[in-house]
C-alpha cells in the first residue's frame, strides 16, 4: 500500500495516479465539441468554439484539483453541495416567479450557472452517501428508500417545472441506477416501474402544451412537417444524407444551411454526422462507449462504497445524457431538450460534468482509502 | 469484513449489469444510425438537396420582330430599374428619400415599395422604379455609396419601332392575366409579359422562348447562399413577317387623319405587305403603364383606334362588290358579256324605284360598260337575273363571308347573305328589291378590308385560291414549323368571265369614262387596274332625293359614305392586289382610289416586279 489508513498522501504521490487516459478520452470527446462549434459558426472561432475551450481549460483545472481532494472530505460534503444545489433551483424557481416564463440559469455576471446541470452531479454525491453509510441488511428495509426518494424527486419536481423535462428524466434515472447500485432489491423497481406507468396519466396533465405535443409529434412526426415535427425530420434529413462518409468538414448543407435547428446545442450531434457520416457518429459513440467502460473499471477496482457509487453513478449519468441526446435527434425519443455531454455547447453543462469526473477521478485516486460506514469518525 | 466483500460483490454485479445495459442500450443507436445513414441514405439524400436547392427561373429575351426586309418591328430594350434591399439599409426612409434627390420618385412609387418591403422578407430585392433612362441610371450608380441597400438591375422591355403605324400588326404584350396562365413556368416569373394583340399574341409561344433556370442553394428561410448552376434557356425565335415597314408607313402616311384601311397582298403568294390602319395607337403603353387619360382617349374615339379595320372592321363593300355579281352571272351563263341595259338613271321593282348614282342614267351599257361606269342600274338588271344565291356562291369562293385565316387574332368573318340565311336570322323570305340592293354591294352584305383585297388578288390571279398571311416562315396551325410553299388550289371561276371583270377593272383605272380614271398612274412604267365603291351607311328618303341628295360634305361625318377601292397592279403582269377603306371619306373614286394609286405605285416601285418579290435589302430604296 502506498499510503496508511490515516496518512494524506502527498500531491506528488497522488499525480501518477490519475486517470491520464481517462483525462485523454474527456479531451478528445471535447475537442469534437469544437470542431463542430467551430463548424457551427461556418468556420468561426466564435462566437461557441473559443468559449467552449477556455470552459475546458477551466473545467479540466478543476477536474484534476478535485480528484486530487481526499475523496473522505468529498463525502463529509455531499450533503452541503447537495443542499446547495436544492437552493440554487429553487432560487431559479422563485425567479422564474416572479420574473417571467420559463427561466433555468442563474445569471453571476461573467458567466451563468444552471443548477439543473449541477444537481446531477449533487445528486449522485448525495444519493452515493446515503447508501455508503447503510449495511446490506438495512437497504432491505423499505422506510430506508424514503430519503433517497425524496432527494430524487424535489429536484426532479424543480426541473420538470422549469419546465425541463430532459433533465428531469435523467435525475429519476440516475436516481433510480444509483438506488440499483446501491443494492434496492429488484422487486421494488418493479413495483416502482409499475407505480410509473399508473402515474404517467397523471403527468400527463402536468406536461405543457408544446411539451405534450413533442410527445405526440415524436409518435408520429411526418403528420406535422412543418410544425414541430419540423425538427426531427430536418434532423433525420440531415443524418440520412450524411450517409457513410459525411459530407466533409463544414460541408454539412442542412446545418450550415440553418435547416438544423440549434445546432449548437442540442443537435449538434446531427451536424457531425451529416459532416462527417456514420464513421464519425460510431467514432463519438465509441469515445462515450470508453468513458462508461473506464468508469466502471475504476468503479469495480474501488476498496469503498461511496467511491464505487461516485464512479457508476457520474459515469452511467454521462453516459445516460449522451443517450438521450443522441436517441433524440436521430427520432427514436421524443425531442426532450438534451444536450451532447461535453459536445454541446453550454458552460454549466461542460464545468459539472468536468468536476463530476474529478470524482470519479478521486475515487480511483483514493481507492484503497477504507471509509468507515458512519461518517463520524471522519473527523481526525 | 465479510458484510463489505458481499456489498462489493453485489455492486460488480449490478455495476456490470448496468454498464452491459446501457452498452446494449447504445448499440440500438448504432442500429438507427445505420439504417438512417447507409439504409434510408439515398432517400435522405434526396430531401436534402431538395432542401437546398431552390430552381429560379430566367427569362429568355423575347424573340424579335422584324419586316420581310429584317428592319426591326419589335425589339427588346435594356430596361434599367432601381431595386431596394430593406435590410441593408438603416432607414428606409430616409434612402427613399435620398434616392428621390437623385432621380424622380413619386408618391405612388414610394407607396408601393413600402408596401412591398413590409411585405416581403426583407433580404428579397423590391423594384422602387422601372424604367431608368441611362442618365438617371448612371446617376443612381454614381451615388450608390450614399444609398445603402439600392442597387440597379437591368432587364428588358418590348420596345415597338414602328409605334403608331403598325400597332394592330405588331400588337403588344402585357402582363399575364388569369386567362393566360398554362403550363409554362415563365408565367410565373413577376413581370413577365405575354402576347396580349397581333402577331405578339399570335406567335406568342414560339416568341417566349424556354425558360432558363438558375439552381440557386438557399438556406431554410429562402435567401439564397451562392448560384449552383445555370441554363440559360432558349431565347424566344425571331419572327419575321411579309410586311414591308416602310411601304406600311406610306400607307399610313398616306391616309393621314383618315380612319381607313389599306391592305396590299401578293396575288400570287399571298403575302401581306401592307396591313395599315388608321387612327392607330402606341403598344408600349400596354406594357409599360396605360395612363388612365390615354386608355379613355383611346376607347371614346369613334375612329376606334384600338380596332385593326383591315380585318376586324367590317363595310358594305359597295360597287366593288359588282366584280362578284358580273362573274357569278357570267361563269353561270346566265348573261353574257354583251347582254345590254339601258340605264334612265333609276328602275322601278314593284312599289319601289331603285336610282342609279347618276342622275340622269348611263344609257345603254354593255358588261364592260356597267363595270367601268359602276352602273348601278346595270347591275340591278344582272343581279336580278342571276339571283343572290349564285352571286353569293361567287362571293364565298373569292373570299367573301368567312374569316381567311391570316395568322392574326381578332378576324372578323364579314357576312355574306342569301335566302337561306335571311330565312334562318330574319324569319322573313328574302325579298326581291333585297337582290337588287345586294347587286350593288349594299344591304346586309359585310366584307373587311383584307377579304375585298384577297377577292381583287383572286380576281387579278385568274381565281387562285390565295390566302393572306403574315408571317414568313411560319404557318402550320402550332406556329412551330415551317410553312409549306404556298399552293392554293383554284377556286372555281372560268377563265373567260374573269377575263371581262379584269378588262372592266382595266378600264376603270385607264379609261376616260372610267370612275377612277382621275386616280390612274401617269408615271411611266407603272400600271394599276382596280373598281372604286361607296358605300351607303344612311338611308336617303324619297324626300332627299327629290330635292337632291345631300352632298357628303355637308352631312355629319359618322354619316357620310364609306369610300372603297379595290386594285392590283401592274396590269401585264399582276403582282399586287390592294384595298383601300376610308370610313365615312366619302366618294370611293375621289378619296379612296387616290390612297390606292398611291400606295400600289410606291408598292411597284419599291418591289419590281420583273423577278420575285424582294425579300432582303431592296435596291436604292433605303440608304
Amino acid at each position: 500500500m502506498w499510503f496508511t489508513r490515516q496518512g494524506t498522501p502527498h500531491i506528488a504521490d497522488k499525480l501518477p495516479q490519475i486517470n491520464w487516459l481517462l483525462v485523454f478520452l474527456l479531451a478528445a470527446i471535447s475537442s469534437v465539441g469544437f470542431a463542430m462549434l467551430y463548424s457551427a459558426s461556418n468556420g468561426k472561432l466564435d462566437p461557441w468554439a473559443s468559449r467552449q475551450m477556455a470552459r475546458f481549460a477551466i473545467g479540466a483545472a478543476l477536474m484534476i484539483a478535485v480528484a486530487l481532494t481526499d475523496i473522505r472530505y468529498i463525502l463529509r460534503y455531499s450533503y452541503v453541495v447537495y443542499a446547495t444545489a436544492l437552493v440554487l433551483l429553487l432560487a431559479v424557481e422563485i425567479a422564474g416567479e416572479i420574473g417571467m416564463g420559463a427561466q433555468r440559469w442563474i445569471d453571476v455576471g461573467f458567466f451563468q450557472i444552471q443548477p439543473s446541470e449541477i444537481m446531477k452531479v449533487a445528486l449522485v454525491l448525495a444519493l452515493a452517501r446515503y447508501f455508503h453509510g447503510l449495511t446490506p441488511e438495512e437497504i432491505r428495509r423499505p422506510q430506508v428508500l424514503v430519503v433517497p426518494l425524496f432527494l430524487v424527486l424535489v429536484p426532479a419536481a424543480l426541473v420538470l417545472r422549469q419546465p425541463d423535462l430532459g433533465t428531469a428524466v435523467i435525475l429519476v434515472l440516475v436516481g433510480a441506477l444509483m438506488c440499483f447500485l446501491g443494492g434496492v432489491r429488484m422487486w421494488k423497481f418493479a413495483l416502482a416501474f409499475a407505480g410509473g406507468l399508473g402515474a404517467i396519466p397523471i403527468a400527463w396533465q402536468f406536461l405543457r402544451d408544446y411539451q405534450k405535443r413533442r410527445v405526440l409529434t415524436f409518435l408520429d412526426p411526418e403528420s406535422d412537417p412543418l410544425g414541430s415535427g419540423y425538427h426531427i425530420l430536418q434532423s433525420k434529413i440531415a443524418l440520412g444524407s450524411g450517409g457513410l462518409f459525411g459530407k466533409g468538414f463544414l460541408a454539412g448543407s442542412q446545418s450550415h444551411l440553418n435547416f438544423l435547428p440549434e445546432k449548437q446545442t442540442d443537435f449538434i450531434f446531427t451536424m457531425l454526422a451529416e459532416e462527417f457520416g456514420m464513421v464519425g457518429g460510431l467514432f463519438v459513440l465509441g469515445l462515450y462507449a470508453l468513458v462508461l467502460i473506464y468508469g466502471l473499471s475504476i468503479a469495480l477496482r474501488c476498496r469503498h462504497q461511496f467511491g464505487r457509487l461516485l464512479a457508476m453513478g457520474i459515469t452511467s449519468s454521462f453516459f445516460m445524457s449522451m443517450f438521450i441526446n443522441v436517441a433524440m435527434v436521430m427520432g427514436v425519443i421524443p425531442v426532450v431538450g438534451a444536450p451532447l455531454p461535453l459536445v454541446s455547447y453550454g458552460g454549466s453543462a461542460m464545468m459539472t460534468i468536468l468536476i463530476g469526473f474529478g470524482l470519479v477521478m478521486s475515487a480511483h485516486v483514493h481507492r484503497d482509502i477504507r471509509i468507515p460506514r458512519r461518517s463520524t469518525i471522519l473527523d481526525t | 469484513m465479510y458484510r463489505d466483500y458481499v456489498q462489493f460483490r453485489a455492486f460488480s454485479r449490478r455495476a456490470v449489469l448496468l454498464g452491459g445495459a446501457q452498452l446494449a442500450l447504445a448499440s440500438t443507436l448504432i442500429g438507427r444510425l445505420y439504417y438512417l445513414q447507409v439504409i434510408e441514405a439515398d432517400r435522405y439524400k434526396k430531401l436534402s438537396e431538395e432542401n437546398r436547392i431552390s430552381l429560379r427561373l430566367v427569362p429568355p429575351p423575347r424573340g424579335v420582330i422584324v419586316d420581310r426586309f429584317s428592319k426591326p418591328l419589335a425589339v427588346n430594350k435594356q430596361n434599367y430599374r432601381v431595386v431596394m434591399v430593406a435590410e441593408q439599409t438603416a432607414d428606409l426612409e430616409q434612402t427613399l428619400d435620398a434616392l428621390s434627390q437623385i432621380i424622380q420618385l413619386n408618391d405612388y412609387d414610394r407607396r408601393r415599395t413600402l408596401k412591398e418591403v413590409s411585405r416581403r422578407r426583407p433580404f428579397l430585392p423590391v423594384i422602387v422604379r422601372e424604367n431608368l433612362t441611362w442618365e438617371e441610371m448612371a446617376r443612381v450608380e454614381v451615388n450608390t455609396p450614399d444609398l445603402p441597400g439600392v442597387t440597379i438591375e437591368s432587364g428588358q422591355s418590348r420596345e415597338y419601332v414602328m409605334g403608331e403605324t403598325a400597332a394592330h400588326v405588331v400588337g403588344y404584350v402585357g402582363a399575364v392575366s388569369e386567362s393566360d396562365l398554362g403550363n409554362d413556368p415563365l408565367l410565373e416569373i413577376p413581370g413577365f409579359r405575354v402576347g396580349k394583340n397581333g402577331i405578339e399574341k399570335a406567335y406568342d409561344l414560339v416568341l417566349r422562348g424556354k425558360a432558363g433556370t438558375s439552381e440557386v442553394e438557399v438556406n431554410s428561410i429562402g435567401r439564397v447562399i451562392r448560384e449552383l448552376n445555370r441554363d440559360e434557356g432558349k431565347p424566344g425565335t425571331e419572327i419575321v413577317l411579309t410586311l414591308d415597314r416602310d411601304l406600311q408607313q406610306f400607307a399610313v402616311d398616306r391616309l393621314g387623319q383618315e380612319s381607313g384601311a389599306v391592305a396590299v397582298v401578293d396575288i400570287q403568294t399571298g403575302e401581306t405587305l401592307v396591313m395599315a390602319s388608321t387612327p392607330g395607337f402606341d403598344p408600349s403603353v400596354f406594357s409599360q403603364g396605360m395612363t388612365e387619360a390615354y386608355w379613355h382617349q383611346l376607347t371614346s374615339d369613334p375612329k376606334g383606334p384600338l380596332n385593326n379595320k383591315v380585318i376586324a372592321g367590317q363595310y358594305a363593300p359597295g360597287s366593288t362588290f359588282k366584280t362578284m355579281v358580273a362573274l357569278a352571272a357570267l361563269d353561270s351563263g346566265v348573261v353574257t358579256p354583251d347582254h345590254r341595259v339601258f340605264c334612265t338613271g333609276e328602275v322601278a321593282l314593284g312599289d319601289s324605284h331603285f336610282h342609279c348614282w347618276k342622275k340622269g342614267g348611263h344609257g345603254s351599257l354593255d358588261m364592260h360598260g356597267g363595270i367601268t361606269h359602276s352602273c348601278d342600274v346595270y347591275f340591278y338588271d344582272v343581279a336580278r337575273r342571276v339571283g343572290v344565291d349564285r352571286i353569293a356562291e361567287m362571293a364565298r369562293r373569292f373570299g367573301l363571308g368567312s374569316p381567311l385565316g391570316i395568322d392574326l387574332p381578332g378576324e372578323r368573318p364579314g357576312l355574306m347573305p342569301d335566302t337561306n340565311w335571311k330565312l334562318a336570322t330574319t324569319g322573313v323570305p328574302w325579298q326581291p328589291g333585297e337582290t337588287l340592293v345586294a347587286g350593288i354591294g349594299q344591304g346586309y352584305i359585310l366584307a373587311t378590308p383584307l377579304q375585298l383585297a384577297v377577292m381583287a388578288a383572286r380576281i387579278a390571279n385568274g381565281g387562285n385560291g390565295v390566302v393572306p398571311h403574315l408571317s414568313r416562315d411560319l404557318l402550320d396551325h402550332d406556329r412551330t414549323g415551317p410553312r409549306a410553299g404556298p399552293a392554293f388550289s383554284p377556286v372555281g371561276a372560268s377563265a373567260a368571265a374573269l377575263k371581262v371583270v379584269q378588262d372592266g377593272m382595266i378600264s376603270v383605272s385607264n379609261d376616260p369614262h372610267g370612275t377612277a380614271y382621275a386616280a390612274r398612274i401617269t408615271e411611266a412604267g407603272y400600271e394599276l387596274a382596280g373598281k372604286t365603291g361607296t358605300s351607303q351607311v344612311r338611308r336617303i328618303s324619297k324626300a332627299e332625293r327629290l330635292n337632291g341628295v345631300r352632298k357628303n360634305e355637308d352631312l355629319p361625318w359618322e354619316e357620310r359614305d364609306h369610300a372603297l377601292f379595290i386594285g392590283f397592279a401592274p396590269i401585264s403582269q399582276p403582282r399586287f392586289a390592294c384595298a383601300v377603306v376610308v370610313e365615312h371619306g366619302g366618294g370611293g373614286s375621289k378619296v379612296a382610289a387616290p390612297i390606292a394609286r398611291d400606295v400600289l405605285l410606291e408598292t411597284q416601285k419599291r418591289h419590281p416586279v420583273s423577278g420575285p418579290v424582294a425579300h432582303g435589302e431592296p435596291d436604292g430604296q433605303e440608304a
